[in-house]
């Protein structure tokens, strides 16, 4: 019997002390980096400078430019994560009459149009966009403003091409031949990010009509045994050989980031990456990143700044190391990694984010069809 | 007391025992749920009609349900002489060998597939032995998406036949086989006639459950099984979270429901029927130390077998977080431990191992207090026994439908689609008013004690059922007050069936991970959260750190388990 109370105690007492918001009449801010905290004896005017991002499960800022921008504009930033970025931007549109948030990050080019119609989100023209490349900017009304890019493209592992004797092959339609049958894993573009943005990228390459068109090429991928799975980790680490796991396939649906974050992630052992970019024409995707305020936001002038400081050197310089994308702003200077191993590919396919939305499902569904049925 | 007062008081207790698990469930389960359910069908019923109309789906939930079937039918099979085992014989190592068995179900879908893959895959463990073995070109195993899905559903749920179906089986007298031997009958008609029908309630319970864990199968599915096979789990997903198509997922969703309410409305008529009253006996009665050589075999073979499917492929992830990943030799190494604790790139999202542990202890532990407390009153409410057939009233008829249909309700948040119910979450808390519960500490646990309910409620219910009450009619004839007789003939009879309930919340809470990642606060994210985050990016490291907390989340699982099995009631050993 003592041991029996004992326990309970113990249990109540584990569920009593793990819970330090459980008690206070105000709900406990939901992530409190040491200096966004809110100084001790908090007046209702501090209240109104706490501002909520909504953002998806890779968003990722140092503690020091963090903690930087608080303490320059008195504003404490809470981060609501919510899933992958679609889910995130279904959670926006689901809450548009009552928003979880005041601003909205992780909106990419194949969500923009989406998020655009739904009308979730408020005009805001920073003063920092004079900064930007023209071609990032996507929403003449700047209801979504870009923040980052990354190019989705297939990674090779140099080992296993060199055991095997093959050398990475120059056009995609190579993949197609027998030499590089059962070597390639791609992710399902209905449930994968990296997945769509590749298929977009075949879209974009081989177009819809013509002699050989992208469904052509797929039927093709598949008779050659392309490997389909849902998500990038199990593609990355299941079945991609050049990573850390036990895979068996050479060629994996990645980013041009990942052999610099190979090195980058590698404790000192490597100083060159175990795997490389395989830069054809019309092989990668561009994806960037946006950020918007959304409709109904409680604390709008916070949300302001903190855009303008998303899009300030400062914010853009920690990008590559937090979140393996690269920079909006030009001026942002990368890191030796970046330099070195992340190449960027000279001819991404290009896809109008309207024609995009118009016809995503339907280009799922075909490929689906024709891969997997 | 007076016996008036004293019925009212029972009166009253049995009201609390109905409202609170009911009101639980309305404004935790069903409020939710109907909100999403109406948002979705806000445009009209086109979309369930057209969902309802296409083939495509029922052939989906063919597959669902048959492969569920299979599962089922295959965990069973696998299962059951490990409970029988576990039931009759004392064995050293026993505890740490049920602790074993019970780790896979807190095990991230992501980390199992790659302990899968270290053992099966192409280039795995036996694989690679093999192929060095008989000089063989290529890998001779190759398991097809549904094999590996299987063999997954086989992995996951060995611990709920071992736990549900020998915990019950430890409890029944073996003097009833032993005088069915002495009037003549075979082991074979033993167990068939006398044996297999007294368990029928904890045998049809573990199967409900597990019929139903894999009904709604999403990461063994989508990981294991390959883009080409599908549950109407990863439909909803896909039509969720990348189309929007909320009608098309609420339909399928509530097909799903539609099945586990039916399915369990059918089970608790049957089990109420087929319940014979018992003289449960105490375990330090019941097992002893195998004897015969067949007996030892059968106990060696039923460790052989846990071993080398359950604890084969979780060593082989404790083995890889400890080994540093090329280039150069594989050594020895705990660099992914030590990064563990530091900060390397300065994130503000940083959070430190022991602060993940912490989460997923304190919220295991709200979970189990809570699923307890909520699920313990209903288990007694919904175990009350049936009035003989032949003099049943129609009004008591209608209430027993009424208990059946109520115990229904509490396994559907199991047949549930996390999808669909998470999204239902996020809706309602963003009505004004209620937003402050998006944030609070009890949001995940209230979540978990949804899905822990029904495993306390299923371990609880046969033994209530079936314990005879002339033990406690025995007591109270003897002087004991009606709280003694509860406290030292009820609690101990009860007990091996709480710490069951007991070790499943905790374990359904460690393991939770889909709603969890969708609602938990970025600071303070479980461990499958954790190992989630690390497996989304590239890099050794990154790996490395995903195993290392995937180690981590098995040994606190398995301490947490052989701490609990510590509980023993007083008045003696069950």
């Amino acid at each position: 019997m003592r041991r029996l109370i004992t326990f309970l105690a113990m249990a109540v007492l584990l569920v009593a002390c793990g819970q330090p918001g459980a008690s206070r009449p105000t709900p406990p801010p939901m992530i409190t980096p040491a200096a966004s905290v809110v100084p001790a004896g908090a007046t209702p005017a501090a209240e109104t400078r706490r501002l909520v991002v909504m953002t998806h499960d890779s968003f990722s800022v140092s503690e020091e430019v963090l903690a930087a921008f608080t303490a320059r504009s008195g504003v404490s930033v809470e981060f609501l994560k919510a899933g992958d970025a679609g889910t995130v931007l279904n959670q926006a549109i689901l809450s548009k009459n009552a928003p979880l948030a005041d601003v909205l990050f992780g909106v990419d080019n194949t969500f923009l149009s989406r998020a655009l119609a739904a009308d979730i989100l408020t005009p805001y023209a920073s003063p920092a966009l004079a900064g930007l490349p023209d071609d990032l900017k996507l929403d003449p009304e700047n209801r979504l403003l870009p923040v980052d890019f990354g190019y989705v493209i297939i990674n090779y592992d140099k080992a296993a091409l060199e055991a095997a004797g093959l050398t990475p092959p120059a056009d995609l339609r190579d993949l197609t031949l027998p030499a590089w049958k059962g070597k390639l894993v791609v992710q399902h573009p209905a449930t994968s990010s990296p997945g769509l943005a590749f298929l977009l990228a075949t879209i974009g390459h081989f177009g819809d009509t013509g002699a050989y068109t992208w469904k052509d090429f797929w039927r093709d991928l598949r008779a050659n045994e392309v490997m389909v799975t849902q998500g990038w980790s199990e593609a990355y680490y299941t079945h991609f050989s050049g990573s850390s796991g036990e895979g068996a396939y050479p060629l994996v649906v990645s980013y041009t980031t990942s052999p610099a974050a190979e090195v980058f992630f590698s404790e000192g052992r490597r100083s060159e990456p175990p795997t490389g970019n395989l830069l054809v024409p019309g092989g990668s995707f561009r994806q960037i990143e946006f950020v918007g305020i959304l409709r109904g936001a409680r604390n709008e002038a916070a949300a302001r700044q903190f855009v303008d400081f998303m899009l300030q050197p400062e914010f853009q310089a920690d990008i590559p190391l937090q979140m393996f994308v690269y920079p909006a702003n030009p001026q942002a200077p990368l890191p030796d990694v970046f330099v070195r191993f992340a190449e960027l590919p000279s001819e991404p396919a290009n896809l109008a984010p309207d024609l995009i939305e118009q016809r995503r499902d339907q280009w799922i569904a075909e490929w689906t069809e024709i891969v997997l049925r | 007391m007076s016996s008036r007062s004293e019925q009212l008081l029972i009166r009253a207790g049995r009201n609390v025992a109905l409202i609170l698990p009911v009101l639980f469930l309305g404004l935790f389960f069903f409020y939710p749920l109907f909100t999403i359910i109406r948002l979705s069908f806000a445009n009209g019923l086109a979309g369930l009609l057209e969902t309802l109309g296409a083939r495509y789906y029922w052939r989906v939930l063919a597959f669902t349900a048959g492969q569920a079937a299979l599962s089922t039918a295959l965990t069973l099979a696998v299962g059951l002489p490990g409970a029988y085992v576990f039931a009759r014989y004392e064995f050293p190592g026993k505890a740490l060998l049920r602790a074993v068995a019970g780790v896979p179900f807190v095990m991230p879908t992501v980390v199992v597939a790659v302990a899968l893959g270290a053992l099966l895959g192409p280039r795995g463990l036996i694989n690679q032995g093999l192929q060095t073995a008989l000089g063989l070109a290529a890998p001779p195993i190759g398991l097809s998406g549904l094999q590996a899905v299987l063999l997954a559903h086989i992995f996951y749920n060995y611990t709920v036949v071992l736990r549900l179906v020998g915990g019950f089986w430890a409890n029944l007298d073996p003097r009833l086989e032993e005088a069915a031997a002495v009037l003549g009958a075979s082991r074979l008609q033993a167990l068939l006639r006398v044996t297999l029908p007294l368990l029928a309630p904890a045998l049809g319970a573990a199967a409900l459950l597990i019929f139903i864990f894999t009904f709604t199968s999403f990461g063994v599915m989508v990981i294991l099984g390959g883009p080409r096979l599908a549950t109407l789990e990863v439909e909803i997903y896909r039509q969720t979270a990348q189309l929007l198509r909320l009608d098309v997922a609420a339909t399928l969703a509530l097909i799903q429901l539609v099945c586990t309410l039916g399915l369990s409305f059918a089970y608790t008529r049957l089990a109420a029927r087929v319940t014979t009253p018992l003289e449960l006996q105490p375990r330090s009665y019941t097992t002893r130390p195998p004897r015969a050589p067949r007996e030892r075999l059968l106990v060696g073979a039923t460790m052989l077998l846990i071993t080398l499917l359950l604890g084969a492929p979780l060593a082989a992830l404790a083995l890889r977080s400890v080994l540093a990943p090329g280039p150069g030799t594989p050594h020895f190494t705990l660099a992914a431990y030590l990064a563990l604790g530091q900060n390397l790139t300065g994130s503000a999202f940083f959070v430190p191992p022991t602060a993940a542990i912490a989460n997923s202890l304190r919220i295991a532990a709200t979970t189990t207090l809570l699923a307890l407390s909520i699920g313990v009153p209903a288990a007694y409410l919904l175990a009350r026994r049936p009035a003989p057939p032949g003099g049943r009233s129609g009004r008591e008829q209608r209430a027993t439908a009424g208990m059946a249909l109520l115990d229904a309700l509490f396994m559907l948040p199991l047949g549930t689609s996390a999808v669909t119910l998470g999204l239902g979450y996020l809706v309602a808390l963003s009505v004004p008013g209620l937003g402050g519960l998006r944030t609070s500490p009890w949001l995940i646990p209230v979540l978990h004690t949804l899905v822990a309910l029904p495993f306390v409620i299923r371990a609880l219910a046969p033994v209530l059922r079936a314990r005879s009450p002339r033990q406690r009619e025995a007591a109270a004839l003897l002087g004991a007050s009606p709280a003694q007789v509860w406290l030292r003939v009820e609690l101990p009879q009860i007990a091996p069936a709480l710490a069951i309930g007991a070790v499943f919340a905790f374990t359904v809470s460690l393991g939770e991970f889909g709603a969890t990642l969708l609602l938990a606060r970025p600071d303070a994210p479980t461990l499958p959260v954790m190992i989630f985050r690390f497996l989304g990016q590239p890099g050794a490291l990154n790996y490395g750190q995903a195993l290392a907390l995937a180690t981590i989340l098995m040994l606190v699982t398995a301490l947490g388990f052989l701490l609990l099995e510590r509980l023993r009631p007083p008045g003696g050993e069950f």
